[in-house]
């Protein structure tokens, strides 16, 4: 049994709304469904509190269920997310890579030092970084950024869930990766260049 | 400019190669030309350390989503 009472669990439970809703908007890209996913969640986690143990922690548990939550809806709305992720905008993209290389193919700007790969970035600062650029990316890609990288779903499975061809589904990752990693040399990473 | 030979690539190809090794297995002949060309090329190499922290990055997120208040 669970030591406390059945109302302090609840309340608990409740101080994590706004910060799995943070999270499930971030994932979903749609208010109305992120607020049911976390309904849902709050709900299954006070339908079975004897679940919870005590050497996890509540925010971790809730967190696993929200990522269940949020995959049930994402199938559910399939049709939607997979009609969204063919409207973006495919020339802004190109635009990229067009500053990004010269024609011939040559990097138009050596990419910038980065540091050691291992390096530990755990700040909140950073996070906060990485957060906005993943928000500011393109529903439908942000979507299927998400599910590989926050929910580590193979590539299988997303295009089995969603009903999208491996092609389509690597397009968008491929952009994604290529627009988070603008982002982050933007605004993390970028040094005083010399003018 | 694409370049007539199989295995030799451009940086913009490489890179193209390099973030989709980040979500699919690469055929073994697109693996050897990256190789060759991350072995002669001095941007591309960057490129890749830059994907790598993002790999690196990602994973520390999810633990910080996971648990960490």
């Amino acid at each position: 049994m669970h030591p406390t009472d059945s109302d302090t669990f609840e309340q608990q439970i409740a101080l994590h709304r706004d910060y799995l809703l943070r999270f499930a908007r971030l994932q979903l890209r749609n208010d109305t469904w992120a607020e049911d996913a976390v309904s849902e969640t709050l709900l299954a986690a006070l339908a079975r509190p004897q679940a919870f143990e005590r050497r996890s922690q509540l925010k971790t548990w809730l967190v696993g269920i929200l990522k269940h939550k949020v995959v049930d809806a994402l199938r559910q709305q399939n049709r939607e997310v997979r009609l969204s992720s063919n409207d973006d905008d495919a020339s802004a993209d190109d635009l990229m890579d067009q500053a990004m290389f010269k024609p011939d193919g040559h990097f138009a700007e050596q990419p910038a030092n980065w540091g050691n790969p291992e390096q530990e970035l755990g700040s909140r600062q950073f996070f906060a970084v990485l957060e906005a650029c993943a928000s500011k990316l393109p529903a439908s890609q942000g979507r299927l950024f998400l599910m590989r990288e926050w929910l580590e779903l193979s590539s299988e499975e997303i295009c089995k869930d969603l009903g999208l061809t491996p092609t389509n589904l690597y397009v968008q990752l491929h952009r994604a990766r290529q627009r988070l990693r603008e982002c982050l040399d933007l605004n993390w990473f970028a040094r005083p260049k010399a003018l | 400019m694409k370049p007539t030979y199989p295995l030799r690539l451009t940086c913009q190809q490489a890179a193209a190669l390099m973030l989709a090794r980040e979500d699919r297995a690469l055929p073994l002949t697109d693996r050897t030309a990256l190789h060759l060309h991350l072995v002669i090329c001095k941007a591309c190499p960057r490129f890749e350390r830059q994907l790598l922290t993002m790999r690196h990055a990602m994973k520390q997120w999810r633990g910080y989503v996971d648990g960490a208040d």
